[in-house]
């Protein structure tokens, strides 16, 4: 087997791959991805420069751009670390949007239905709601893979789908606000159904919530009995067989608490900054998780750092509007972030080394 | 007619042929005897062009020939039936034939195909429909579309990789029936196998191979089963082990009547009654895949037993799963290390509580004794890695197993299930797992050992119950048996037959 392409260097699979070495492999791939984006951008006669620092400045460049990057960022935070325990085990939760809006559907609930409740009372029954809605929808597809070995990957897609639509139902037709001028959302919710935010911002206190969920899966992941089982299964189904660990009830235990996370971003979503249920909640926030817990390797830490760095190009995207972008540039920028990510994974596996004469 | 004259391949550290000579005949059916690990498969893959020798030269007709693909070995006739299948399961029979036909034009005409393999089923009794889909077909019927398929690239030398090890008798049957109508048309066939009876009814000549050496050609009419078993086992035991027979009479495990299915879903056990003794061991020999996976899966409690009944220490556990057999002190060192036994990806202390995590108070781990008691237990048995944090695929072959080892003996078992502990280890590594399983016993821990090397079983065991096809086809004493007589009983006759004869 000749590798003309190649010349005179070979590839050779390396054991060793350093810390060092996989931060300087993201960081080159993300900076090689955004000149490979830049790219289009020139075509569109565009300066990428000029896109990249308008980016920039609008999501870190003032307190208010700042805090809107937070507000963007806690949902991302919270699919992202939901999605990332399931693909600790290997299993592909592509489902996140669908719990997120599934959470929010729950919390809405008791929001629309229990608004004379007190706060303290009701906010932790809309967490509860959230969660347990989250849940259950992410239980659906994990219940055939458990039992008969269904490719979660596709169900889990496609229960997003019926999530969004089922939203979309009851916004336009029971739960529709009658005094909504006929758009589709929900009455606001009562003071007592939302979550507090910091100051004059738009920052709840679920940022709260997100920082406590990372550092709880960090140790479950690394410190604990059921951790270590997520991480034998996630490596090789059948040493975990053969330790006694039971693959059907970790399957299950994973993609329910995966996809409550979720469902907890979603009822914080509704409760903490929207106020209200609608049809869009969510501009892709469990789409672009996925892409945050790879890029972060799954490292509950790094997840709340890539969801800063994402939120902070959501909220860029927002202001490529005014000149004469579509936001949804960005999903082309984190399309092409993904790509060179994935393809520099190789590297850490990997080297190019010059072949010996 | 084919010669290959002293082939000689080697890999690293092992030298799969050394200096291997055969000879085929047009017409005949040649088989190529030996057990696993002889060198059968090394020989055939270098005359399909697949591996290039390092020595040795091959002659078709006289003429000497060099295969650099085995696409030169398709254009000389020489054609091979793998053991698993090269199909593409949703394509039809004919568009399968048609994948392989390599000056095929842009525009074909599938039903010339389709009449070209009537035409080949018919003339050698292959009946297949050329336009069923592959996964419609069983596997003896995949297996005849294998075979048209070299015959419609023009294969005038068929060589097939253990056929009959996936057919039923009756499928086996049929298959040497065509092969014998082949031999009759002037085709020469090797037929790669371990199994002496079907060797000794359907050939014309057989080479044995042990070791990566040629032991011999034979005559098939001239040679019996017993010398075959000879020539493929037969070498001198070094009994340096020191083991000393005992005979042990207290019952540790009883297996009544246990019969299992395979993971293809087929009963691969079928009624499996015995007693395993405290303090023995016990060696269970037979040909791979013949069901002693599944008796060590099932009494280690992976597999569920489908009927029959298991009692432990006098009690039942039948129904018990892994984690209770692990309980109960059933401790289980796989055939497979890199995948089951252990996590390649984790390091070596987090392999290491694999098996104690639970043992740890409370929900937490803590790695902290986890990583002190690893150590404890890597300088005892005395396991050489560069770093306890490096994940265990960085180790070698032979550590790795004395690490798994290791942790299976040190969580102070009953009964230790050892599959193949010796298999892939250097000499040194071999010894050193050999010492530390009789030591064991010593200590009063029975030992369950499955292999396939009749050396190993014969010096090591205080009883050795050989198997076949999933059943139990005798029990024996290694200083009342011989070679032979565990060899022919491997090869699928009872005890109690052998005896009477």
């Amino acid at each position: 087997m000749k590798r003309k392409l190649l010349g005179s260097w070979e590839i050779k699979k390396t054991n060793t791959s350093s810390g060092l070495k996989k931060v300087v492999i993201s960081v080159t791939s993300i900076i090689l991805g955004l000149i490979f984006a830049g790219l289009f951008v020139l075509l569109t006669g565009k300066n990428p420069l000029e896109l990249y620092t308008e980016i920039v400045q609008s999501s870190v460049g003032s307190i208010y751009g700042l805090s809107e990057t937070i507000v963007e960022m806690i949902p991302l935070a919270l699919c992202s670390l939901g999605v990332s325990l399931a693909f600790r085990m290997q299993l592909w939760n592509i489902g996140a949007e669908g719990q997120f809006y599934m959470g929010a559907f729950g919390a809405t609930y008791f929001a629309l239905f229990f608004s004379g409740l007190p706060k303290l009372v009701l906010l932790p029954l809309m967490l509860l709601a959230g969660l347990i809605c989250g849940g259950l929808w992410a239980l659906i597809p994990a219940l055939p893979k458990a039992f008969w070995n269904v490719n979660e990957t596709i169900s889990s897609l496609l229960l997003n789908y019926v999530a969004y639509l089922w939203i979309a139902y009851l916004v336009y037709g029971p739960w529709k606000d009658p005094k909504g001028n006929n758009f589709p959302l929900t009455k606001p919710f009562s003071d007592n159904g939302t979550i507090p935010v910091f100051g004059n911002t738009r920052i709840s206190y679920a940022l709260f919530l997100m920082f406590i969920i990372a550092v709880i899966l960090f140790f479950i992941l690394k410190h604990s009995k059921w951790g270590y089982e997520i991480r034998v299964s996630g490596s090789s189904r059948k040493a975990a067989d053969y330790a006694g660990m039971s693959y059907i009830k970790n399957v299950l235990l994973v993609m329910f608490l995966s996809g409550s996370i979720s469902g907890i971003a979603g009822m914080a979503e509704v409760s903490g900054v929207l106020h209200r249920l609608q049809q869009t909640i969510s501009p892709g926030y469990g789409y672009t998780a996925i892409l945050i817990a790879l890029l972060a390797r799954l490292n509950p830490i790094s997840i709340l750092l890539v969801s800063f760095l994402m939120g902070g190009l959501l909220v860029g995207g927002y202001s490529l509007q005014t000149s004469g972008f579509p936001s949804s540039m960005v999903s082309m920028f984190q399309g092409s972030i993904l790509f060179f990510v994935l393809a520099g994974e190789m590297f850490n596996n990997y080297r190019l080394v010059r072949k010996k004469a | 007619m084919v010669e290959m004259r002293k082939i000689t391949k080697e890999f690293p550290g092992i030298l799969a042929n050394d200096q291997v000579s055969l000879v085929v005949n047009k017409g005949e059916i040649h088989a190529l005897l030996g057990e696993n690990g002889a060198g059968k498969s090394t020989l055939m893959s270098v005359l399909t062009g697949l591996y290039r020798p390092d020595g040795g030269e091959i002659f078709i007709e006289g003429k000497r020939v060099e295969f650099s693909s085995p696409k030169d070995a398709v254009k000389k006739g020489i054609g091979m039936v793998h053991q698993h299948f090269k199909l593409v399961q949703p394509f039809t029979v004919a568009e399968n034939i048609m994948l392989s036909i390599k000056e095929l034009k842009q525009i074909y005409n599938l039903k010339e195909i389709e009449r070209q393999i009537i035409g080949q089923s018919e003339a050698f009794g292959l009946s297949i429909d050329p336009k069923a889909k592959i996964w419609q077909l069983s596997v003896g019927e995949q297996q005849r579309v294998e075979i048209i398929k070299l015959l419609l690239l023009g294969a005038e030398f068929l060589i097939l990789d253990e056929p009959t090890a996936v057919l039923t008798p009756q499928e086996a049957k049929a298959l040497y029936t065509t092969l014998q109508k082949m031999a009759v048309s002037g085709k020469s066939i090797v037929i790669i196998s371990h199994k002496m009876n079907e060797v000794m009814e359907n050939t014309n000549s057989i080479t044995v191979l042990r070791d990566g050496r040629s032991i011999g050609t034979v005559q098939t009419k001239t040679t019996n089963e017993k010398e075959l078993a000879k020539m493929m086992v037969g070498r001198n035991i070094s009994s340096t082990t020191g083991k000393t027979l005992s005979a042990k009479t207290d019952i540790l495990m009883t297996l009544a009547n246990v019969s299992a299915l395979g993971d293809n879903g087929l009963l691969k056990l079928k009624n499996i009654s015995m007693d395993i003794y405290k303090g023995e061991i016990l060696g269970i020999a037979g040909v791979d895949g013949n069901g002693q996976k599944e008796l060590a899966e099932t009494v280690a409690g992976l597999r569920s037993a489908k009927q029959g009944a298991i009692s432990f220490c006098g009690k039942d556990c039948t129904k018990s799963g892994r984690k209770k057999r692990i309980n109960l002190g059933i401790s289980y060192v796989p055939e497979d290390r890199m995948t089951t036994g252990l996590v390649t990806e984790l390091n070596a202390y987090e392999n290491v509580a694999l098996k104690s995590y639970r043992k740890y108070p409370g929900p937490f781990i803590s790695w902290d004794k986890v990583k002190h008691d690893s150590e404890q237990l890597i300088e005892k048995f005395d396991v050489r890695l560069a770093s306890m944090s490096n994940p265990v695929k960085m180790m070698s072959g032979g550590n790795i197993q004395k690490l798994l080892l290791a942790r299976e003996i040190e969580s102070n078992p009953k009964l230790i299930i050892a599959v193949y502990p010796m298999r892939g280890l250097d000499i040194g590594a071999t010894d050193y797992v050999r010492r530390l399983l009789i030591g064991e016993s010593e200590k009063g821990i029975t030992v369950l050992l499955i292999s396939e090397d009749l050396e190993d079983i014969l010096s090591m065991t205080d009883r050795i119950i050989v198997m076949h096809g999933g059943e139990i086809m005798g029990v024996v004493k290694p200083n009342e048996t011989s070679r032979e007589e565990i060899g022919l009983m491997m090869a699928g006759k009872r005890k109690v037959d052998l005896h009477e004869a």
